[in-house]
């Protein structure tokens, strides 16, 4: 279908480069946050900054590179995933807080031993 | 079958009556025998009774009912022998085994034990162990006749054994003093050593013949089929030298249990028991198994086996009848003519007088007996065994004297009486042994008539001293009294079987023509016709061992008149000699005994035998080789146990170093090294989730890095 490949070309609005900066963007406030905050909650939404920049990334190739709508299907899949991960986590949260008292990071290191 | 006199069922139903009731009898009185009225003595009794009952009855059913001379059943097919054991390559049946010779022994045996019995109520009266006594004289009764009645060697063999048992109980019966322990020990003992001989022929007669029922062996035999020898053969052993070697072995059973020389010191030994037991045993039934064994075998016996057996009973015949000239214990004196006469039975049986030596069994158990009981009634009238203490017994005791001398009479073998007709053969038999081997085969003719003079001078010499001249011992004259009936009467029953027992009172009477010699008829050798067929040389002469037979026969003829004028000569020398001495006293007895001298002490001693087999002797070198093998082991096997230890501990001492230095060490050095690594990278595991984030980026930035 090359008419909806140069239609799609066609209603792009500003250049790859430009979402790969808003993605890098986001990637390195997800990792700013994981480093430098103690909740776990912050890392956490670290972690799905991270993973949304991905997915930016992921549809960003997908709208320039030509490759169809792959890059829509996997950022779709990423949500999923972040959301079964954003359960689990949670939920691991709840038994951390159960067990320490709080969900500062810095004192959960019994693994140590 | 229509020879048997009774149906095969209730012969089957009276061999085993024979032994189980006696052993019932036994086995009542150990347990209950203190429980019943007079402790038991009426069962036991009534028990040996009703076997002799038994026995007569067979014994007149053999006479009258048939004049086959031998019946025999033991096949399977009548059902009286059956598997004792049954493997694929040994089948040891047992069963009953009766012809004449059996049957005479049983009755002999039960009547001379039911006098016994009675006897024994008047001896051991008030004993402590009256139940006792009885039980363990019907056990033997039980054994006694199993060995007569048996089938095959090795049940003989089992009672053979069984008897030995009641002979050691019986000798040890007064268990409190000091000699009966001793003395049933040594009779135990003694009897070992011929049992294992014994034993040691049965193995290779089984080997020889693979069978050891009695009728099957001789029949193996006299075909020569001989069983498998390759293992003999190859050990250079010929048919004839085993043949004659189990022969002899066999016999050495006999030389315990018979008492012959060299192994007849436990007899005289013996009397230390009971006075009825020394009959029942040591004179009349135990004793003469050893002589019935050798006739039940005799067809298996070669000719040198029966050359050896005819050595040694002229040997015991003339040593034992030497040693009773110079005792001076009653019982002693008898132990040693029974021993001398054992050795005649034995003498006539191996010079080829089977007739003869059983024939002296049956009737020389009879007034042997009498003269055993006659001296227990002595000793229970004078409380003394020696005959020092006696004298001019003859009026206080009437009735003890009559059957005592009557029992003499025989045993000296004085014409009409039982013993003479016995004892005459055997000597006939000797000299016609003499006659047809030459001029070195006279020596047990010899012996025989030498041994018949000494019999009679020491039995006339015992009746003078304890019933003639004065009385040793005033106080014990004065109490001595008659027994009591139940004593007498057994005495007067087995006097008049010293009497009849020979079946006639003519002198002259042909030996052919007496009950005995019709009624057990010499057995061919099994052994000459076995070994002619197979080759072996059995000449005697060099003639045919059949011509030797005919001579032999012809011999007897010859020799009956002469032996008799010689024996008769003897005894009258002896009885002559024996009054001189110790009833007119014309010769000073000691004054014979100085002039002997040397010789006079050897048989005092006993011509060294105790002293032989004693601490200086066979049991001293036993004992020294004993302390030679203790020595042995303590020194050499114990130290090179010892040495192999102390190698052992010293090998794993070293073993035990490389354990722990090398082996250990290896496992420690692991250890430590994986500790000093892994204390380095413990570093990296801290535990903090934000440390690992931050190597994971760190990671994740490397390989973006390394990757673009």
């Amino acid at each position: 279908m090359p008419d909806e490949t140069v239609l799609a070309q066609a209603s792009v609005a500003g250049s790859l480069e430009s979402y790969l900066f808003v993605s890098a963007l986001l990637f390195l406030l997800g990792v700013a946050s994981i480093l430098v905050r103690r909740s776990a909650f912050y890392i956490l939404m670290g972690i799905e900054l991270i993973l949304n920049a991905a997915n930016l990334n992921f549809v960003a190739f997908a709208r320039f590179g030509g490759h169809g709508i792959d890059g829509q299907m996997f950022a779709l899949f990423v949500i999923v995933l972040a959301a079964a991960e954003a359960a689990i986590a949670l939920a691991i949260m709840v038994r951390i807080f159960h067990d320490f008292g709080s969900v500062d990071i810095t004192r959960t290191d019994s693994l140590r031993d | 079958m229509d020879m048997l006199p009774f149906d095969v069922n209730t012969l089957t139903a009276l061999c085993w009556a024979l032994f189980v009731i006696p052993f019932a009898c036994a086995f009542t009185l150990i347990n209950f025998g203190r429980k019943l009225p007079r402790g038991g003595d009426w069962l036991a009794t009534a028990g040996i009774a009703s076997c002799a009952v038994i026995a007569i009855t067979l014994f007149f059913k053999v006479i009258v009912g048939f004049g086959a001379p031998e019946w025999a059943w033991s096949s399977a097919a009548y059902g009286l022998s059956w598997d004792w054991i049954s493997l694929e390559s040994l089948q040891l049946p047992v069963g009953f085994y009766l012809d004449n010779l059996s049957v005479i022994m049983l009755t002999m045996v039960t009547i001379v034990a039911t006098c016994i019995f009675f006897f024994s109520q008047g001896y051991m009266h008030g004993d402590r162990d009256y139940p006792r006594f009885f039980a363990y004289l019907s056990y033997f009764c039980f054994a006694m006749l199993g060995l007569v009645v048996v089938d095959n060697l090795l049940f003989l063999f089992i009672f053979w054994e069984l008897v030995g048992v009641g002979s050691y109980l019986l000798i040890g019966f007064y268990y409190d003093q000091e000699e009966p322990p001793k003395a049933s020990l040594k009779a135990f003992m003694v009897n070992r050593v011929g049992d294992v001989l014994f034993l040691l022929g049965i193995i290779i007669a089984w080997q020889l013949v693979g069978t050891l029922n009695y009728t099957e062996m001789f029949a193996v035999l006299e075909s020569g089929a001989f069983a498998d020898r390759t293992g003999w053969a190859l050990a250079g052993w010929d048919t004839q030298t085993l043949l004659t070697l189990s022969g002899i072995l066999i016999f050495c059973g006999a030389i315990s249990k018979s008492a012959q020389v060299p192994l007849h010191t436990w007899l005289p030994d013996a009397m230390a028991g009971p006075t009825p037991v020394s009959a029942l045993i040591h004179a009349a039934t135990m004793v003469a198994a050893g002589v019935f064994m050798v006739g039940r075998m005799y067809p298996y016996f070669t000719p040198d086996a029966l050359l050896f057996i005819t050595g040694i009973g002229a040997l015991t015949a003339l040593i034992g009848a030497t040693m009773g000239l110079v005792m001076w214990d009653i019982k002693k004196v008898l132990a040693y003519s029974t021993m001398s006469q054992l050795g005649y039975m034995m003498l006539g049986l191996g010079v080829g007088g089977y007739v003869a030596g059983l024939f002296h069994l049956i009737t020389h158990a009879f007034f042997k007996a009498c003269l055993f009981l006659g001296s227990g009634s002595v000793i229970h009238s004078v409380h003394s065994q020696d005959m020092r203490d006696m004298g001019a017994l003859k009026n206080k005791m009437p009735w003890t004297y009559r059957t005592f001398l009557v029992a003499t009479l025989a045993l000296a073998g004085v014409p009409c009486f039982a013993g003479y007709y016995s004892k005459d053969q055997i000597v006939a038999n000797a000299l016609s042994w003499g006659l047809s081997h030459g001029v070195a085969y006279y020596v047990p003719f010899v012996f025989a008539v030498v041994g018949a003079f000494m019999t009679t001078f020491y039995m006339f010499r015992l009746v003078f001293l304890t019933f003639h001249g004065t009385p040793g011992d005033q106080h014990k004259y004065e109490h001595a009294h008659e027994s009591p009936a139940v004593m007498v009467l057994p005495l007067v029953v087995l006097a008049i079987f010293g009497i009849g027992a020979g079946g006639t009172i003519h002198p002259l009477a042909e030996h052919g023509n007496l009950w005995f010699n019709r009624l057990v008829p010499e057995p061919a050798s099994a052994a000459v016709a076995g070994l002619e067929h197979v080759g072996a040389d059995t000449s005697v002469h060099g003639e045919s061992y059949e011509t030797y037979l005919e001579h032999f026969e012809h011999n007897l003829h010859v020799a009956h008149y002469p032996a008799l004028i010689v024996s008769i000569l003897a005894i009258v020398l002896g009885i002559l000699l024996a009054r001189r001495m110790y009833l007119t006293k014309a010769t000073d007895p000691a004054a014979v005994a100085r002039k002997f001298g040397p010789l006079y002490g050897i048989v005092c001693n006993k011509y060294h035998f105790d002293d032989m087999y004693g601490r200086k002797g066979v049991v001293g070198g036993l004992m020294f080789m004993n302390r030679a093998f203790a020595w042995f082991d303590k020194n050499v096997v114990d130290g090179i146990v010892n040495f192999m230890g102390l190698a052992q501990r010293f090998i794993a001492f070293v073993t035990g170093l490389f354990d722990k230095y090398v082996i250990d060490g290896l496992v420690n050095f692991w250890r430590f090294f994986v500790r000093a690594l892994s204390s380095i990278l413990r570093l990296v595991q801290t535990g903090n989730v934000r440390d690992y984030l931050t190597w994971t980026l760190l990671g994740v930035l490397i390989l973006a890095i390394t990757l673009a």
